[in-house]
């Protein structure tokens, strides 16, 4: 095995280039298991925890609605949870959850979105947030609206000479949610998650479901259903207490997004339910907060 | 591969290291610091916590390349000489110590929560040890020994009464 040590940027995504069969390695928190437990012995590591680009953020747009958070992707979930919690809520919420302390100071969205487990914890709060992912090589840099990346259970669009360099996150003020379903607080992979966004400024609600399908996805007839429910009712201008009828149609839908399987952490059926629960009750807390905004 | 890195202050050196080895094996087979313990090798049970530069993260997911120029703290490099850390003397006055293999994992996490916050709340001493697994306390004792350390730590003159 060969051990790459690059530096820059432009360093890593040549060596990408050379060799494709890299894996790139930044906190290690799935790397490192999958070695320790000989699940994987890939002929080379990519180490991008000495890049320093990749450790930064920085903001585009002001830092209010319209604004944009640029998410260098060795920023581990610790500096996310510190520093932009404020103006992303659902991502910094979702950071919050993953395992522990030791792990949050290494663990990286970045990471997050190499793996592409369906079970991933931030994966429905930038499906849900409209993020995008950027991808780097020496051909060049594009981006990938996140609704775009998952392919499949581990499988994402990136082509094998890129890089995962950053994720672009909308700024926002508006109330955002996220909740899972785990046997503790701590170190759990989720039974399942949801992440619920309210996008005030365009009238739109976005709603995502991880752990439940081959992909972490969008529950669009939800995300449709409620925002045409709340634009004809005037709802974002005077916000008024949601119908029972309203929240649970919308939990009933998030659910019905749901492909799920049986499996050691729970069974299809009742990751089902618990969707259509936390996807009533984090819209409930989101309205609240937001009616309370408002009025 | 060679690694060089900064161990409890002092410079170390090690060769021929596997591409795919883990900053725990390197500590405890090459490096002869056994302290930090091996047990889960997924980041589930916090027993190899160490500092890499000053933030505590789960040795046995680092792998021994990436800490090539940079510092690393074990539980061995806690105390000054013979005289414990506060956060050791607590464990050990507090009965927050059993069977011990949890323990110099738990130390490392409890010690960073004390320079971060002084004072901790119970739910934050909860919050910052949620990442280390003991089979025999019950955690209770533990809380207790983190209380009394951050009580030391607050009045150095109340520990040497």
């Amino acid at each position: 095995m060969d051990f790459l040590r690059p530096d820059t940027l432009a360093e890593a995504l040549a060596l990408k280039a050379q060799r494709p069969d890299a894996v790139p390695i930044a906190g290690g928190t799935d790397v490192m298991v999958e070695l320790n437990f000989d699940h994987r012995r890939p002929a080379a590591l990519l180490d991008l925890t000495r890049i320093a680009e990749l450790r930064s953020w920085d903001s585009a747009g002001g830092n209010g609605d319209g604004g944009t958070v640029r998410i260098g992707s060795g920023v581990p979930y610790t500096r996310i949870i510190d520093e932009l919690g404020d103006r992303l809520p659902g991502l910094a919420m979702a950071s919050r959850t993953v395992g522990s302390p030791q792990i949050r100071n290494r663990g990286t969205v970045g990471g997050n979105l190499g793996a592409a487990s369906p079970a991933g914890d931030t994966h429905p709060v930038l499906l849900a947030g409209d993020a995008t992912v950027e991808a780097a090589s020496t051909r060049g840099t594009r981006l990938i609206p996140a609704t775009e990346f998952y392919l499949g259970v581990k499988r994402h669009a990136l082509e094998p000479d890129e890089l995962i360099t950053a994720v672009h996150v909308p700024v926002t003020r508006a109330p955002q949610q996220f909740a899972k379903v785990g046997t503790r607080n701590a170190m759990v992979i989720a039974v399942c998650s949801f992440a619920v966004a309210l996008h005030p400024a365009r009238q739109r609600v976005g709603a995502a479901v991880g752990s439940a399908a081959p992909t972490p996805r969008r529950a669009s007839a939800a995300e449709e259903f409620l925002s045409a429910e709340l634009t004809s009712a005037n709802q974002w201008e005077s916000p008024k207490p949601l119908l029972d009828s309203v929240k649970r149609r919308f939990g009933e839908l998030v659910a019905e997004a749901a492909n799920p399987i049986d499996d050691v952490r729970g069974s299809a059926a009742y990751r089902k339910h618990a969707l259509s629960v936390l996807a009533r009750r984090t819209l409930d807390w989101a309205w609240r907060d937001y009616s309370e905004k408002v009025t | 591969m060679r690694v060089n890195v900064t161990v409890n202050g002092e410079p170390r050196q090690a060769d021929d290291v596997w591409e795919g080895e883990s900053l725990l094996f390197l500590l405890r087979e090459r490096l002869g610091l056994p302290g930090s313990k091996n047990a889960c090798e997924q980041g589930e049970c916090g027993s190899c916590t160490v500092y890499l530069d000053d933030t505590p993260v789960c040795s046995c997911l680092v792998a021994a390349g990436q800490v090539q120029d940079r510092e690393v703290r074990t539980v061995e490099g806690l105390a000054d000489g013979d005289r414990l850390d506060p956060v050791q003397e607590a464990f050990v006055e507090a009965g927050a110590v059993q069977c011990g293999f949890c323990t110099p994992g738990l130390v490392v996490a409890a010690h960073d929560l004390l320079d971060r916050v002084p004072r901790p709340s119970d739910p934050e001493i909860r919050e910052a040890l949620a990442g280390n697994l003991c089979r025999c306390t019950g955690y209770e004792k533990i809380l207790d020994a983190v209380r009394l350390a951050a009580t030391r730590k607050a009045d150095p003159e109340a520990a040497s009464r």
